[in-house]
């Protein structure tokens, strides 16, 4: 079919969908996308439609999360699980070098592994600002990270807007959703009305319009785009939970010592699932390993989290010892010194630290306690140091 | 490398069961290589072989539970330079801690014909409560994984990689879905130690806490949330009550929900 422009609006019908798929795979992407596993929606490889989890969705609330089927046979009619996608572009674990001895001394090996060139197909709004954060932290600085860079290089991205919102989602206070406003190839807004079921598609990238002169589009009415519309809407008022974002940055830094800190304290579990879960938690820990000969010699980089003893280890003992100053870190810094570190907040709404903590802890009802007693300073404030 | 060059490695024993020390003869592909580089000087479930201490590493297998225990764990930690305890009963006291909560001679008047001809302590307790231990390694039993880079960071005079955070962070690397949150399967993961790489979760089973408690944990919190999701506290004491009854947080875990 004929090249689209970027900023174009089309069609793809249901039973056309598996072809941006086939084109994808064609052009030699690796197709990762949301499917069922165990009693969850995780992301994984993807060969074709049918290993979406078609007509499922799923009921979050703080600690709970559930599979409940629908009955329309939805592709995307879901919000976002326990995992995000960072798990592909900052992988939990990673060689980073190995290194053999040698007679006068070592040698680096060279590195074989080639790396995939992914699409990612289903990407929500608030992970696609998760997405362009880590572009923030990793690569828009003088150092870069290679590990995220060379995955993230030719990545290419299948947004998909929300036309429901999840229980625990508040992209809407954070300006991060439910419509996704940049940094995608292709986005679509699932549609299903009656016996129809299409997907209005907007063309973001030269390479998403190159992507869709092998599929079957058509061209989008004005009806469509407005029930596309419609839809996202809707999804923006139904948010289950909010944030005052106000003046948020100097509410916490104003109020370290507030009585609240204790109280969640007495409830986290320092089990770093929050961390774990989170789009945009970037944090990692770099071990060595020898094998037994003392010829072999390995770095890998895994994942770590601030809810560790280990993490804020220096000479001397641990620097966080108590949970309070741990929860209290990952908190600040999602909400507040982030913005001081890479000029946005760190979280983008997503919910998943509410419904994936094992006590139901959430960021907007620990913020708003705060807020409710804790005074916002006249004057812009700076980073209490603790 | 001559055998007398190398260090001299002892393999203990107290009360267990022997799966700790057989993770080391599981270690088949490791074994000619750990065998090229210690000399494997005592370790009766491997060679009759004996050859005598001083020790250069010694591993020490099960709890105390004999008068005679007392004595000769004594005299292992004479011989050793250093001291590893391997398992959950040499760590913390092992599933026969449980007596520790009960009256044993009641148990031993009921199991045996002549209960007079046993000689037992009324409590099981772990190796660190009678002499110094150089280093834990949690698990019952212990992880091969684990078990192997201890020894590759006494052999190269590292420290080792043995983390002491929680199952979760395992379980969430591994990408699992939460079988707590998702399935409503009571775990204890967010209280006990990594090391096993969250395989109960990973077959849809919460944690049983093998390893026993992770760094500060908050089992007060967690045992809450197993009310709200239909624990009683009878439920409770027993969740607590496993491989590591005896360990400082968990017991009184236990014994509050006890009272
Ligand atoms: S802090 Fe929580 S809600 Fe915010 S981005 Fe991270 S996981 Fe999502
Ligand atoms: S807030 Fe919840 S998920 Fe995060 S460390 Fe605490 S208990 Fe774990
Ligand atoms: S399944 Fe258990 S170990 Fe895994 S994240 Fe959930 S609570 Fe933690």
């Amino acid at each position: 079919m004929a090249r689209l422009d970027v900023g174009s609006q089309v069609i793809i019908q249901r039973e056309h969908f598996g072809e941006l798929l086939e084109a994808l795979q064609k052009k030699s992407y690796k197709t990762i996308g949301p499917t069922l596993r165990e009693k969850a929606i995780v992301y994984e490889e993807i060969e074709s439609v049918n290993q979406l989890p078609v007509g499922w969705t799923e009921k979050q609330e703080k600690g709970k999360y559930r599979l409940v089927e629908r009955s329309d046979g939805a592709l995307f009619g879901y919000n976002v699980g326990p995992q995000s996608w960072k798990s592909y572009l900052s992988p939990p674990e990673v060689k980073l070098w190995s290194a053999r001895k040698t007679e006068n001394g070592f040698e680096v090996e060279e590195k074989s592994d080639e790396m995939p060139q992914y699409a990612f197909i289903g990407v929500r709004p608030c992970d696609l600002s998760a997405i362009n954060i880590l572009d923030r932290v990793f690569l828009d600085d003088e150092y870069q990270d290679n590990v995220y860079g060379e995955r993230r290089k030719g990545l290419f991205i299948v947004a998909v807007n929300c036309t429901e919102a999840g229980n625990t989602c508040f992209c809407s206070s954070m300006g991060t959703g439910p419509r996704s406003r940049e940094g995608y190839d292709l986005a679509i807004t699932e549609i299903i009305d009656g016996v129809d079921h299409f997907f209005v598609t907007d063309v973001g990238t030269e390479n998403g319009a190159a992507v869709l002169e092998e599929v079957t589009w058509e061209k989008a009415g004005d009806s469509a785009v407005e029930a596309a519309e419609e839809r996202i809407n809707e999804a923006a008022d139904s948010m289950g939970r909010d944030l005052d974002t106000d003046r948020l940055r100097d509410l916490l830094f104003n109020n370290f010592e507030h009585p609240q800190w204790h109280d969640v304290a007495e409830r986290c579990l320092s089990c770093a699932n929050c961390t774990m879960v989170c789009p945009t938690c970037f944090c990692h820990t770099v071990e060595e390993v020898t094998d037994l000969e003392g010829d072999h010699a390995e770095r890998w980089r895994i994942w770590d989290s601030c809810f560790t003893l280990g993490y804020s280890y220096i000479h001397g003992g641990s620097v966080r010892k108590s949970t309070l100053s741990r929860y209290r870190q990952w908190m600040t810094h999602k909400l507040a010194s982030w913005h001081d570190q890479f000029g946005t907040s760190g979280c983008v709404g997503c919910g998943r630290c509410i419904t994936w903590c094992p006590v139901g802890i959430d960021i907007t009802e620990e913020t708003a306690a705060i807020r409710k007693s804790g005074k916002v300073p006249e004057e812009k404030v700076d980073q209490p140091q603790p | 490398m001559d055998n007398n060059q190398k260090p001299k490695l002892a393999v203990w024993k107290f009360a267990s069961c022997d799966g700790c020390q057989l993770t080391l003869l599981n270690c088949e592909d490791e074994l000619l290589a750990i065998a090229d580089k210690i000399q494997i000087a005592y370790f009766p479930e491997a060679t009759r072989a004996v050859v005598e201490g001083p020790y250069d590493l010694s591993l020490v297998e099960g709890s105390i539970t004999t008068p005679e225990d007392k004595e000769r764990i004594q005299k292992i930690r004479e011989e050793s330079n250093f001291l590893i305890t391997i398992g959950a009963c040499a760590t913390s006291g092992g599933i026969q801690a449980l007596r520790n909560f009960k009256d044993v001679k009641e148990f031993t008047s009921i199991v045996y014909a002549s209960p007079e001809y046993i000689s037992t302590l009324d409590t099981s307790t772990p190796i660190a409560d009678h002499v110094e231990v150089d280093f834990e390694l949690r698990g019952c039993p212990i992880s091969k994984a684990q078990l192997l880079e201890v020894v590759n960071a006494f052999l190269f005079n590292r420290r080792p990689n043995i983390p002491s955070y929680s199952v979760c962070i395992e379980c969430k690397r591994r990408g699992t879905p939460c079988v707590m949150v998702s399935q409503g399967e009571p775990c204890l993961g967010p209280v006990t130690q990594a090391g096993c790489g969250a395989i109960c979760p990973f077959y849809n089973r919460g944690c049983y806490s093998c390893f026993g408690p992770k760094e500060t944990p908050n089992e007060r919190s967690l045992s809450r949330q197993f009310v709200k999701m239909g624990y009683t506290n009878e439920d409770l004491v027993r969740a607590y009550r496993m491989f590591n009854a005896q360990s400082d947080s968990f017991r009184k875990e236990s014994e509050y929900y006890e009272e």
